[in-house]
């Protein structure tokens, strides 16, 4: 089943009198449980199509849909409801905020963005730190743990919602090759345990390798959409 | 709302030095403005219990015109013994009246028998008057207290007693003007000598109501004023505007009124004094907005800059713009709560200690007046309030800059 669906989307960028086009009129479907990868130079326009995904920025013309929603006119406040029940998000700096503790972190969305009920949310975030391997870590705060598992406690963070679609911005970026690889299998055990499908933004091979469908951005442009060595349907 | 004060203390204590910094001045801001509000309050009230306790009354009824031409003090605008009845029969009905007292002002010429100068002079029913003045007897320097003053008796003012060197018991004679022109005197013993202070009738003697009469050859029961004492102070204006009411109502064959009535406030130029001390209150009150406005603006902005990518990840994950709003603004509403309860804290102990410590000052000729400072709690909860509100404020342009910051911009911020 179709969860991203993007017909002839284009934006455009206003620069003073000069209009720039960071996304020329891109067409592509992607199905749940899948595992994603953008790719293509720098200002090809891979994190704008993420962010136009991500519900963060409008595209300028043509229609794009994500879970069954048309998202291409959406104002400030709905698209905020519409992100916090649809959509998680994994930043290649970890993004987590210092002033909570790992299951603060992780509970965050549950308690500022949605309304769980106390007993099911600490329920729902241990299940989640248990399944990211950072369980004995949940009184620490991010200053307090290395990259790699700030990046586990930020997909713990995307996942917590049961968002259908999780948004990855280089998250491999910050991390050695070792946890790289961790962090991807990890990603993937989560979209084989939960259904969530991943798209990532990335110019690292190994995420590279490792996902399914690869779609390949050239200014602006998708240029190519192929079956990585992860999956085995174009 | 828990989990939103919980984040914005934990936010605010990520920046321990800043916060305690911005949490003391707005501390010095209300421990100033409460210690200027107890020790000038204190002052005022003293002050002005001084002057109606022991000199004006709360409230004085005149015939109309005598108070413009008071420096003379004029037998013929006396209120006649028909008219003091009308007004004793309305004070009488008065449940906010706790006592009046019917007085004769009058000028005379004070001899010791080989010097002579000029005295004004209160004349009273001793009762009545201790009851409607009774710290009066507590302005006796020298002399018997009790029972204010006896037939044949007067009490002079400080500085006529060292002028003229007159002492407690000596004989002197007072001359008056009469009514009709004629000059009476009269020989009077010294009971005592009266402290002046600051003020219409400050430095007047006092002598018996009945040897004034004698004295001016009056034969009614007629009196330049009625000093007037209410059961509570703050219903001053009430009583006042009931009275004038009722007395406005009292007119004379050609239609006007009879009768004028005056407060403490329009009789004593103290009072100017104390509006003076409410200005520099109000004054200080809002230097204390422009401290707390400035400083928790200052540092709401210093975090909402600092964070700008942590606002653009909790807008990125769905905190929706009214949430990341009521977290700065807790921010700045905590800030606020933190220096008041810390201020109002050291306000109320440097209260304690001054009382303990029993300060004096001067005021004028009156010398080391024992300062006790106090502060009501509706003063507290006003300035508390005050200091919460302007926080709020002073958070919300930082807070609405967060909750309207673009996500994209924000995260890509470094």
């Amino acid at each position: 089943m179709t969860l991203v669906e993007s017909r002839n989307i284009t934006k455009v960028y206003q620069a003073g009198e000069v209009s720039v086009k960071a996304i020329k009129e891109v067409s592509f479907t992607i199905d749940e449980a899948s595992f994603v990868a953008f790719v293509g130079p720098s200002g090809s326009g891979k994190s704008t199509l993420l962010n136009m995904i991500g519900c963060l920025d409008p595209p300028t013309s043509g229609t794009l849909r994500v879970a069954e929603q048309d998202i291409s006119d959406m104002g400030r406040s709905r698209a905020a409801d519409f992100r916090g029940k649809n959509i998680g998000f994994v930043f290649q700096d970890f993004n987590l905020i210092p002033v909570l503790s790992v299951f603060e972190n992780v509970e965050y969305p549950l308690i500022m963005v949605q309304d769980w009920a106390s007993d099911k949310r600490r329920k729902r975030v241990s299940e989640l730190l248990e399944a990211v391997g950072v369980a004995d870590q949940t009184d620490k705060y991010p200053r307090q743990i290395s990259g790699g598992q700030k990046q586990r406690v930020a997909i713990a963070r995307a996942l917590v919602t049961n968002a259908p679609l999780v948004l990855a911005d280089e998250p491999t970026a910050n991390l050695d090759r070792k946890t790289a690889e961790r962090i991807i299998d990890l990603m993937k055990k989560m979209r084989d345990e939960f259904g969530t499908t991943f798209i990532f933004s990335t110019h690292d091979p190994r995420v590279v390798k490792n996902a399914e469908i690869i779609f390949t951005l050239e200014d602006g442009r998708l240029i190519r959409q192929h079956t990585g060595e992860g999956g085995n349907h174009a | 709302m828990r989990n939103i004060v919980k984040i914005a203390a934990r936010n605010l204590w990520r920046y321990k030095r800043r916060t305690l910094l911005t949490s003391l001045l707005i501390t010095l801001g209300v421990v100033s403005v409460l210690l200027f509000v107890s020790v000038s309050g204190s002052f005022r009230n003293m002050m002005v219990g001084q002057i109606t306790d022991s000199m004006i009354g709360h409230i004085q009824i005149h015939k109309k015109g005598y108070l413009s031409s008071m420096d003379s003090l004029p037998l013929d605008r006396n209120l006649s013994e028909k008219q003091v009845k009308k007004i004793r029969k309305l004070l009488a009905d008065n449940s906010d009246i706790k006592a009046f007292s019917s007085r004769i002002r009058l000028g005379a010429m004070f001899s010791n028998f080989s010097e002579t100068t000029n005295i004004r002079l209160a004349a009273v029913n001793p009762e009545m008057e201790m009851k409607t003045v009774p710290l009066l007897a507590a302005r006796i320097l020298k002399g018997k207290k009790d029972g204010l003053i006896g037939r044949g008796e007067v009490l002079i003012p400080e500085l006529i007693a060292k002028g003229m060197k007159v002492k407690i018991g000596d004989s002197i004679v007072l001359v008056a003007n009469n009514k009709d022109g004629s000059v009476n005197g009269q020989t009077f013993t010294v009971r005592g000598v009266l402290e002046g202070i600051s003020g219409p009738g400050g430095r007047d003697g006092v002598m018996h109501i009945q040897d004034a009469r004698e004295l001016l050859r009056i034969d009614s029961k007629e009196v330049s004023e009625v000093a007037i004492r209410l059961k509570d102070m703050d219903r001053l204006q009430m009583v006042y505007d009931g009275l004038k009411q009722k007395l406005g109502s009292i007119k004379n064959k050609k239609g006007k009124p009879i009768f004028e009535i005056h407060t403490w406030e329009k009789l004593s130029p103290f009072y100017n004094i104390a509006r003076m001390i409410d200005l520099l209150t109000l004054f200080i009150k809002v230097m204390l907005v422009a401290i707390v406005l400035v400083s928790i603006m200052n540092v709401m902005i210093m975090a909402v800059y600092e964070r700008i990518n942590e606002i653009g990840t909790i807008a990125a994950i769905g905190t929706k713009p009214g949430k990341i709003m009521a977290l700065f603004v807790t921010e700045g509403l905590l800030l606020g709560i933190l220096g008041t309860v810390f201020g109002v804290a050291l306000s109320l102990g440097g209260i304690a200690w001054m009382n303990a410590s029993g300060l004096s000052f001067n005021f004028g000729r009156q010398k080391g007046l024992l300062l006790a400072p106090t502060i009501g709690a509706t003063e507290i909860i006003i300035v508390a309030g005050i200091v919460v509100a302007i926080a709020v404020l002073g958070s919300l342009q930082p807070a609405i800059k967060a909750a309207r910051m673009d996500p994209i911009k924000a995260l890509r911020h470094i």
